[in-house]
This record gives C-alpha cells, structure tokens and sequence, in this order.
C-alpha cells in the first residue's frame, strides 16, 4: 500500500524532492489522526481500568495522595468481600436476577416488532410512540414507574383495586423491590430490542419467505426455521446492549429505592458507590475491590462479544 | 414479509389489528400517561385523595410555571445543555479522526486499537470511578462541567469509534485512491473527500450522543454537586426534595427535564434509529 505506481504512464512534470513528512505521509496519517482520540480514551477509560485494580490492594479514604494517606493491605479488601459480607452476596444475587430477567427484553421486543411490522395508516407513528421510552432517561424511567407503584396515589394499586386486589407496595417489600425496578428497566429495554429486530424484520429476503411459504411454512415453523437466522446480527445487538445494560442498573435503583428497603435492592455497581463515596467516609480501596469483582463478571461477557466481532472481522478481511 | 400483511387477511382480523393497536399502545404508555396526568391536577386533587377521577381544574400553566419560575429548574437545564453541545461537539470531531484513521490505512496495530475502543466502550462505570473522580479533583476540575465534558467525550470516543469507522469502510475506497493519485494531503482527502460522504453518520452520531449524555445519571453524581454544574438529571432529585410528595410539580419537572431528548428524537427520528440500529442489518 505505501508505494503505489500510478497505473497511467505519469505526465505530470518531475516532482520537487520532498520533505521526510511527504515521504512518510501514509505511514504516518493515521497515528496522527489517532493520537487526541487513543490520548483521551487512554488518559480516561484504559488507565483508570489498571489503577482500580492497584487502589483495590489499598485501604484508602481518597483524600491526599494514595502512597501517602493510604495503606497497603494486599488482598485484604477481597478476603473480607467473599469471606461472608452480606451486602456484597445480596449485591451479587441481585445482579444475576438482573441478568436473566433482563434477557426477557428480547423476546419481548422481537413480540411487538412483530405485531407492529404491517403497513397500515399511521403505524409509523406507533413505532416511535413504542419506541419512545427508550429515549427517557433511566432517572425519569425511575420516577415514573415510582409513582405508578405508589401504594396510595399509584395507578397500578388503582387497576389492581378495580379487581379486587391492591394495596400491593412494591417498592416497600424487601421481596418485590428488585423485580418491581427490574420490570422498569424492562420497559426502555424492550423498546430497544424492538427497534432492532423492526429493522432486521425489514431486510429480511422477500425471497426466502416467500419459497418458505411454498413449502407450507407457516407461523412458528417459519419464524424459528426462516426468519429468526436472519434476524441473527440484530439479535446478537440485543443481547450485547441487553447484557451490559443489566449489568450497568445504577440510576433506577438509586432513584427507586436508594437501595432500600433493607438494602434489599442494592447491586455491584450500587453497593459499590456507596463504599467508595458513603457518608460514614470514603472506602475507595474497598470500592474498588467491588467494581474489580464486577468488572471480572463483566469481562466473561465482554470476552465473548469482542472474540465474535473479532471472527467477523477477519472473516471480512477476505 | 413477515407475519403475513394484514391486508391478506380477512377484514374481520384487519378489523381486530386496527382496533388492538391504540389499546396496545395506551397500555405500553401507561405509566407515562398517569405522570402526564398527574402534571396537570391541582394540589387541592392530591390532599383530597382524587388521584384518578377526572381532575378539578386544568392546571398545565400554574404546574408548569411553577417549575420554570420558582424551582432551579431553568439552571439545571441550561447546565445540561452546556454541558451536551460540547460533548457532542468533541466526541464525533475525534472519533471522525479516529474512525478515518482506522477505516481507511492498513497499518500494524489497527484491529488492535480498534478492539481497545470497543472495549473500553463496554466495562462497567465503577471500574472507572475511583481514578477518574481522583483526576478531576486533582486538576481542580470537580464541580465542573468542563470536568464531566472531558470525561464524557473519552468514553463516547469508544462507541463512536466503532460507529464512524464501520461507516467509513463501507465507503467506497477507489475514490480515496483516486485523490491519492492526483497527489491531494491525506488530511485534505479526510476534510474534502471523506468528510463530505459522512453527514448521514455525523447526525446520527450526534443526535445519539446528544441522547446519552443529557440521559446521563451516574457521572453527574459523581463529579459534580451542586446546581453550579449538575445536569438536569441529577437536580431533578433536588428538584424533588424541594417539592416533596407535590405530586403534580415533581411530575411535571420530570417530564420538562425528559423533553430536549424527546423533541430531538422526533426531530430526527431517521437518523437517531439508523445510528441505534447498526449492525443490525447486515
């Protein structure tokens, strides 16, 4: 690539002897362009991964510098972590309720794509309507359904009574909390998943169906033999976005119940910050061993997705 | 097409479809319609328990005045605003370079620092937070916005990486070599060659962005504290405290602060799904 002959016999009159930057031009573009996007992303998201690890081995309160104010301790910090701290075993069941229950978001999604993939007068309008949660932040996604869980003032409660039942306060009841916020979050999710398989549904090969159909292909023969494959990328999309999504609740649990009720609801990234910047001082060693521990649990599903692009990649390589 | 058009079907499914859709959709919106409701009942509904019978007066303008005139709302706001334009501004200038860099030369090292951006683009934000929180303090930016900017345009570098090169590839490279021949700079083929080809991404990266950064919760909580710098996101939770159990004012200061991603949305809605969808259509 560096050295490419013009395919036409040259015309043009003899070039000038160049500058060593000219000589190198192609060779060297790119870590030009490179260099103020690789320094902040270095500087804010690479480095800062390494020294987590490093301050975990630390007992530190943050103030000062950390070789100064703070205490080396080794593994200290993780041996009290998995040597029996209640928080930090709620927080972890609590994050695996998440990741399961929050998978639900694409099978649902993938349902009211579904329904909503027909060409009728003003279904456009209800895409982006469905859509739409998606756009809130999950710190009003919070709020909304908070309200709407509300014992008293809530509509929920208010429907429920319509048939008899109510007085349900989900927020309130150590036993409901989690999945009363993780139904939350499954609201913007699913809209997201939708989204994705509404456009996967629109590239999926006329062609197929149709010969499918020819061979008596109907329903839920046809969805799971024909057009789920080709709904494949947008699937893997929904599973990438979905997985890190539920590993990243922070907002709804800091909006809907701070934790609460009973630090029932707390997850890794919750418990987390509240170790690292909690009002009885700051445990950033500690914190830090938390966010490794989710970070570890994150890696398992970060390897896998990177290790599929990867494939891709190189496949595309020809 | 996939399930079978309506239209083949017989007019009493087309009939059921029609009419299933708004009950659908009303159902799926619930939640929001009741906070939508909520925002424009007087206080005198919430004191005397009429939370869901029809409301006694329609008070739109007394709630919502409350909220831009009476609240530190309008702050927040504005905070929010100056903090997302420059994000925006700052995340798809550096990754069109990078994207460039990485879409077009073939160099050692390329996939390499391509896998390092989507990556990093994936880890949990509490990995980040104890270093990051300790670099803004260090360099007198906590309690800053431009300290939250900086952060947000690294970690949005990642995904709009990502984006802008995948955009780049597909572009059609004989017309990089073409320029190349007639001897034009590599950094003038960037600026009047690939610039030019990638508007469609440039707007979809930034109504995306713009999205995620004013959505943002955690880092505002993080790095800032008070209404000096705190995005609406996090002053709504003060905002909040200000209002206790006023029901119709906290409903109506969160659907003001949901609005500037909404309208965007609507605005742009072609190319805000043809940046969310990416990949998903290969």
């Amino acid at each position: 690539m560096a050295n490419v002959s013009p395919a036409v016999p040259d015309t043009h009159p003899p070039v000038k002897p160049r500058g060593w930057y000219r000589r190198n031009e192609i060779a060297l573009t790119p870590w030009l362009f490179l260099l103020p996007g690789v320094l902040f992303f270095a500087v804010y998201v690479i480095v800062p991964i390494f020294q987590s690890f490093y301050i975990s081995l630390w007992e530190w309160n943050g103030l000062g510098d950390l070789h100064e104010t703070g205490e080396y301790v080794g593994l200290a910090n993780y041996e009290r972590l998995l040597g029996g701290d209640r928080k930090f075993e709620v927080s972890f069941w609590n994050n695996i309720r998440w990741l399961v229950l929050y998978l639900l978001a694409i099978p649902a999604g993938l349902f009211i794509a579904l329904f909503l993939n027909q060409t009728v007068t003003g279904i456009r309008l209800y895409k982006s309507l469905f859509f739409f949660p998606f756009v809130l932040s999950q710190v009003v996604v919070g709020l909304v359904f908070s309200w709407f869980y509300l014992p008293r003032e809530g509509l929920l409660n208010a429907i429920l009574g319509v048939f008899g039942a109510g007085g349900l306060n989900i927020l309130g009841d150590p036993d409901l909390a989690t999945y009363g916020i993780i139904a939350a979050g499954l609201w913007p999710q699913t809209a997201y998943c939708m989204i994705l398989y509404l456009t996967g549904l629109n590239a999926v090969d006329p062609e197929q169906v149709e010969a499918a159909r020819l061979d008596g292909a109907k329903g839920w023969r046809m969805l799971w033999y024909v057009i789920l494959p080709q709904l494949k990328p947008a699937t893997f999309i929904a599973f990438v976005v979905t997985i890190i999504g539920a590993l990243r609740s922070f907002d709804l649990i800091s909006v809907m119940t701070n934790g609460g009720p009973f630090g029932s609801t707390r997850v890794l990234s919750f418990y987390m910050f509240e170790e690292a910047l909690s009002e009885f001082g700051f445990r950033m060693g500690y914190g830090s061993a938390i966010a490794v521990v989710l970070f570890l649990l994150m890696l398992i599903f970060i390897t896998y997705f990177l290790w599929s692009m990867w494939r891709e990649e190189k496949a595309a390589r020809r | 097409m996939f399930p079978t058009p309506i239209q083949k079907r017989s007019a009493a499914a087309q009939a059921t479809y029609k009419s299933l859709l708004p009950v659908a959709l009303i159902l799926w919106l619930l939640p929001l319609i009741a906070v939508m409701v909520f925002s424009i009942r007087p206080d005198a509904d919430f004191t005397q328990g009429n939370y869901w019978g029809l409301p006694s007066s329609f008070d739109l303008i007394p709630n919502y005045s409350q909220v831009f005139f009476n609240s530190d709302m309008p702050r927040y706001l504005w905070n929010s605003v100056l903090i997302t334009l420059p994000t925006v501004a700052g995340a798809v200038a550096l990754s069109a370079m990078t994207g460039f860099a990485l879409g077009v030369y073939r160099f050692k090292g390329n996939l390499l620092i391509f896998f390092m951006f989507i990556a990093g683009n994936f880890v949990p934000f509490q990995i980040l937070m104890v270093p990051v929180r300790d670099l803004t303090v260090d360099v007198g930016l906590y309690d800053t916005k431009t300290g939250l900017i900086l952060f947000h345009i690294a970690f949005q570098t990642g995904f709009c990486t990502l984006f802008m090169r995948n955009f780049i590839r597909a572009l059609p490279y004989p017309l990089i070599e073409a320029a190349r021949v007639e001897g034009v700079a590599e950094w003038r083929i960037f600026l009047y060659v690939v610039l030019p080809l990638m508007k469609p991404a440039l707007a979809a990266l930034s109504v995306l962005i713009f999205t995620f950064i004013w959505n943002d919760y955690f880092w505002a909580v993080v790095l800032t504290q008070g209404p000096d710098a705190q995005p609406v996101t996090a002053g709504i939770t003060a905002f909040n405290s200000q209002f206790r159990a006023a029901y119709h004012l906290m409903s109506a200061g969160s659907i003001v602060a949901a609005l500037p991603p909404v309208l965007i949305f609507f605005l742009m809605q072609k190319h805000f799904i043809a940046g969310l969808t990416l990949g998903a259509v290969k």
